[in-house]
């Protein structure tokens, strides 16, 4: 359309935000749930009519309708587009989620992964026609063994916390095959990630919590104490480094000769290696076993919450015990084995692990090289002491020094403002951020844990320091109703999370007085 | 480093900032004899294109399901997925957002979630689904676990007509939780005689439908049995689109579904990522494993959607949590979710239609050769032949064919009859393939 000759010329006007008939609001457009827009009758998919021949199912042929409302082509594209545009990315801005490592996904590796050679192929056709696949899967194993020090890595586990169950399945099947059954404490410091002690319980062990020491790190008097009880109880020790404060243990060598001494295993959980990637080496530091998040250090995509991949690295003490399937390299080529052997602990999953994710961090890790993947280390190693160097004068850095790839606060700086963390966060969200990662680690008050990650650039981080630094002192003015009312920008207002709880809704259904596809 | 927005003054002046002199100070912490001064034994960093075409050649090593004739199901399934799906879980929106821990920007994870939930619920007939595991396999070993929880017996009974991954995967979570699992003799035609197996100290029996073998199961004696010995009945299936075609367990007295939904939206990808489904009944809905999303409303009334009833997760009751779950499958539910959406219920019961059909056909064909006998009274997509030679050998020499035959059960049951060959048709087949398969699996046996 030509609109020549009638250019808009804004004038001032008192805005009231005005009621919306559709209740959209300009780009932000209202959407209903499939359940109320779709029908039974409609498709978005054109296949041929069935011959109708008769049929194999037997008795137990299905009688009525599903309940599946369908959508054409278009309002399947818009609806998803729409509800798209409600969300929060890292494509978006910072997402400085502490702990959850929210990088730039590179779209290579998307590419990558929708090769026909990797993603259309079947976990069980005939190892003679999937050499490729494998191939890969022992580039990617020889790429993080070689970060790790380790000599041995099991691909399958699903997810970190799958990671972890795999690492404390070998540990226990080791300390089973020695003979050592009464192993079955370990040792969590009080800081680590829920996932850490129920992983231990759901292994069949005992969680024994250490406290930490004043700086932030396991206290080592605490945890010498802890072991002398009862030494031959001790099956290992479940440590996150950097821990979950962004520190580095700095005794972690000593620790792992602690829990040797003792006959004992050390677990590393690894969702922070992404601070140590081509600086330090697990191996060299007494680790037996360690998962590592694909979906964190090497940049396979979060996905709204999955799926992940957990490949755990393992110790010449551990490496018999690995899970199956595992790949092997051959004269004739490379080979699976599938079957348990005889001290393999077992199988986790279906099949081989998560395939789509280990095309796209192999060809991250490829991108960026030994020397890029320790630019990244120390990039976002940087940009997180760069964050709380900014803003230790308005904010209160939990400990003291430096910090590794990300930066713990606790809520000192808003003692007797009637602001909270939670509010910090939502009023965040306003700024055009998403939260930092909020009341975690337990071990910090009203914790507020930011990690920029090597993504960000110095103006990012220079717009994302004024704000919260803009935040921090409207905290301190007494502006607290700006807070509580937080967020009012975003496309939904703060939700009641206790109603949800209280009264669990989790599914749509039909309303009294309506029926999906009435006309 | 085109990932690295950083330049050297950068660098130079945060480092000043810092009030540090090098990089190397930031690593302070790190004991001495644990830095690495060099770097690791690796490749240095390549353009976009060198690294695309090194894989590029990979993936061409390997013969993909859709450049011959393909056969395989046992537990993934090839079927055709509208370009809408795949292009719209690549939005940056979805793919790169993280789990929806801030509801009020993350509405659209949420609602699809939401739509997810319902969506699995009435697939299985059950009352609520949560918000995806990582696979099937994984969704039937923590559902055994849960069972343990809500009926504090500690025996499992599993079908023998169980994937035999899923049985190895519950297994292995069991034996660290003092489950007790019955030995299987992994045969077709066997499932009914496991009530048999099922007395008072069972938690739970564990039954596939349709079976690996293709078999389909009816599961309400199976229940009924259960329920008399106070035991839940787990209901699994690997094949999404079947229940489209099949009584859904839930309309049998099934507790808890579990099961692969990989074939609605999710490529084969070699095994992974696929995406998890569980669903129960609204009894047990506190002792579910893995996310949850529930509506509720905003400050301004408006309805929404949030992460729900997280005091049974590890972040909130570590030990005592329901699970160590923390990640789930988000962005293959969405993907299920946004293909489920555009087949709705006539799409799917359409594809459902289809798939049988070509199966129907197909067993035909294959049944008629000399030296191959079909097994199955019933089945949905995929079924089981008993073929005169060995399978393994039957199935490399169709690859040498240049066909995809098949997956033989000694593949995923070392110790398994031999001759027994899982076949599968979806739509996907051309009446071509069936010809070609038919052609060469004459040659073979002959």
């Amino acid at each position: 359309m030509n609109n020549q000759g009638r250019p808009t010329s804004p004038t001032a006007l008192n805005a009231v935000a005005p009621h919306t008939v559709s209740g959209s609001k300009a780009l932000d457009q209202a959407v209903k749930l499939i359940f109320e827009v779709g029908d039974l009758e409609t498709t978005g998919i054109d296949l041929p009519e069935p011959k109708g021949g008769k049929s194999r199912l037997g008795a137990n042929a299905r009688q009525g309708t599903i309940g599946l409302p369908g959508l054409s082509e278009p309002e399947t594209m818009r609806h998803y587009v729409r509800l798209s545009q409600k969300n929060y990315a890292i494509d978006l801005g910072v997402y400085p989620l502490g702990s959850c490592t929210m990088k730039h996904n590179p779209r290579l590796n998307e590419k990558v992964a929708r090769m026909p050679g990797f993603a259309d192929v079947h976990p069980l056709q005939p190892i003679s026609t999937v050499q490729g696949a494998l191939e890969l899967m022992s580039e990617l194993s020889h790429w993080l063994m070689t970060l790790c020090n380790m000599p041995a890595v099991a691909l399958t586990p699903k997810a970190g916390a799958h990671g972890e169950l795999c690492g404390m399945m070998a540990i226990r099947a080791r300390l089973d095959a020695d003979g050592q059954t009464q192993r079955r404490r370990v040792l969590v410091p009080e800081s680590a990630h829920g996932t850490n002690p129920a992983t231990a319980v759901q292994c069949g062990f005992t969680v024994d919590e250490i406290p930490a020491s004043g700086d932030g790190r396991v206290n080592l008097d605490a945890l010498k104490e802890k072991i002398a009880s009862d030494p031959d109880t001790v099956a290992g020790i479940m440590l996150t480094n950097p821990n979950t404060c962004g520190l580095f243990e700095r005794d972690i060598i000593e620790i792992a000769d602690l829990i040797h001494a003792a006959g004992g295993y050390f677990y590393c959980d690894g969702a922070n290696f992404n601070a140590l990637v081509g600086r330090v080496r697990p191996g060299d530091l007494g680790v037996d076993a360690m998962h590592i998040n694909l979906h964190k250090t090497f940049s396979t995509p979060h996905g709204g919450g999955g799926p992940g991949s957990g490949p755990t690295v393992l110790s010449d003490a551990l490496k018999d015990y690995a899970p199956v399937p595992y790949v092997v390299e051959t004269k004739e080529g490379y080979d699976l084995v599938e079957a348990v052997d005889s001290d393999s602990f077992g199988r986790m999953c279906a099949f081989h692990g998560q395939m789509g994710m280990y095309t796209r961090a192999l060809t991250y890790m490829m991108s960026h090289g030994s020397d890029g993947l320790r630019q990244a280390t120390e990039d976002a190693v940087l940009n997180a002491n760069y964050v709380q160097a900014s803003l230790s004068d308005v904010m209160t850095p939990a400990f003291g020094g430096v910090c590794m790839h990300e930066a713990l606060f606790d809520d000192r700086f808003l003692k007797d403002t009637g602001v909270e963390t939670l509010d910090f966060a939502k009023a965040m969200i306003d700024e055009g951020y998403h939260p930092m990662t909020m009341y975690f680690p337990l071990v910090v008050h009203g914790a507020m844990l930011i990690e920029p990650t090597e993504s960000e650039s110095k103006q990012e981080l220079d717009r994302f320091i004024g704000s919260m630094r803009h935040l921090a002192e409207k905290a301190k003015a007494g502006e607290t109703e700006m807070f509580k009312q937080a967020p009012v920008y975003a496309p939904m207002r703060r939700l009641d999370e206790t109603q949800a709880a209280r009264k669990p809704v989790l599914r749509w259904s039909e309303p009294e007085d309506g029926k999906l596809a009435a006309e | 480093m085109r990932y690295l927005p950083l330049t050297d003054s950068d660098r130079a002046q945060m480092l000043d900032v810092v009030g540090v002199s090098s990089i190397d100070d930031l690593f302070q912490d790190v004991p001495k004899s644990a830095r690495l001064s060099d770097l690791v034994d690796l490749p240095k960093h390549q353009s976009e294109q060198a690294v695309e075409r090194h894989m590029g050649k990979l993936s061409a090593k390997s013969v993909s399901a859709g450049s011959v004739p393909f056969f395989c199901g046992a537990g993934a399934y090839r079927h055709h997925i509208p370009a809408t799906v795949d292009h719209l879980i690549q939005r940056s929106e979805f793919l790169t957002a993280y789990t929806p821990y801030q509801p009020e920007v993350s509405q659209g994870t949420l609602m699809t979630l939401f739509e997810f939930q319902s969506q699995v619920a009435a697939l299985t007939g059950m009352d609520v689904a949560n918000a995806s595991m990582y696979d099937g396999s994984t969704a039937c070993a923590e559902a055994v676990v849960m069972a343990k929880r809500v009926t504090r017996k500690t025996k499992a009974v599993l079908a023998p007509g169980l994937h035999p991954h899923y049985a190895a995967a519950t297994q292995t979570l069991a034996s660290t939780l003092n489950i007790q699992i019955n030995e299987r003799d992994c045969r077709p035609g066997r499932d009914d005689h496991m009530i048999d197996h099922i007395d008072d100290d069972t938690a739970c029996v564990v039954v596939q439908s349709p079976n690996v073998f293709g078999e389909i199961i009816d599961l309400r004696p199976i229940a009924e049995k259960a329920h008399a010995h106070k035991a839940l009945l787990i209901a699994v299936f690997t094949e999404p689109v079947a229940l489209a075609a099949i009584t859904p367990p839930g309309e049998q007295g099934a507790d808890i579904v579990v099961g692969e939904g990989q074939g609605i939206g999710v490529g084969l990808n070699f095994g992974g990522p696929h995406v998890g489904l569980f669903a129960c009944t609204q009894k047990l809905v506190r002792q579910m494993p893995g996310r949850v999303c529930g509506e509720t409303v905003d400050a301004n009334g408006e309805r929404g959607f949030v992460l729900t009833l997280s005091t049974r997760e590890q972040h909130i009751r570590r030990e005592k949590a329901t699970s160590n779950i923390c990640t789930n499958s988000g962005l293959c539910a969405l993907a299920f979710t946004i293909h489920m959406t555009l087949l709705g219920e006539a799409g799917i019961t359409r594809l459902a239609a289809l798939n049988h059909e070509a199966a129907c056909d197909l067993a035909d064909r294959l049944s008629a050769i000399d030296g191959v006998e079909l097994v199955n009274d019933t089945f949905f997509n995929e079924f089981t032949l008993k073929l005169s030679k060995p399978a393994a050998e039957v199935v490399d020499a169709l690859a040498e064919k240049n066909i995809l035959g098949g997956v033989p059960l000694t593949r995923i049951q070392p110790d398994g009859d031999a001759h027994l060959l899982l076949v599968c048709a979806t739509e996907t087949n051309h009446t071509d393939d069936f010809a070609a398969f038919e052609t060469a699996l004459k040659e073979v046996l002959s």
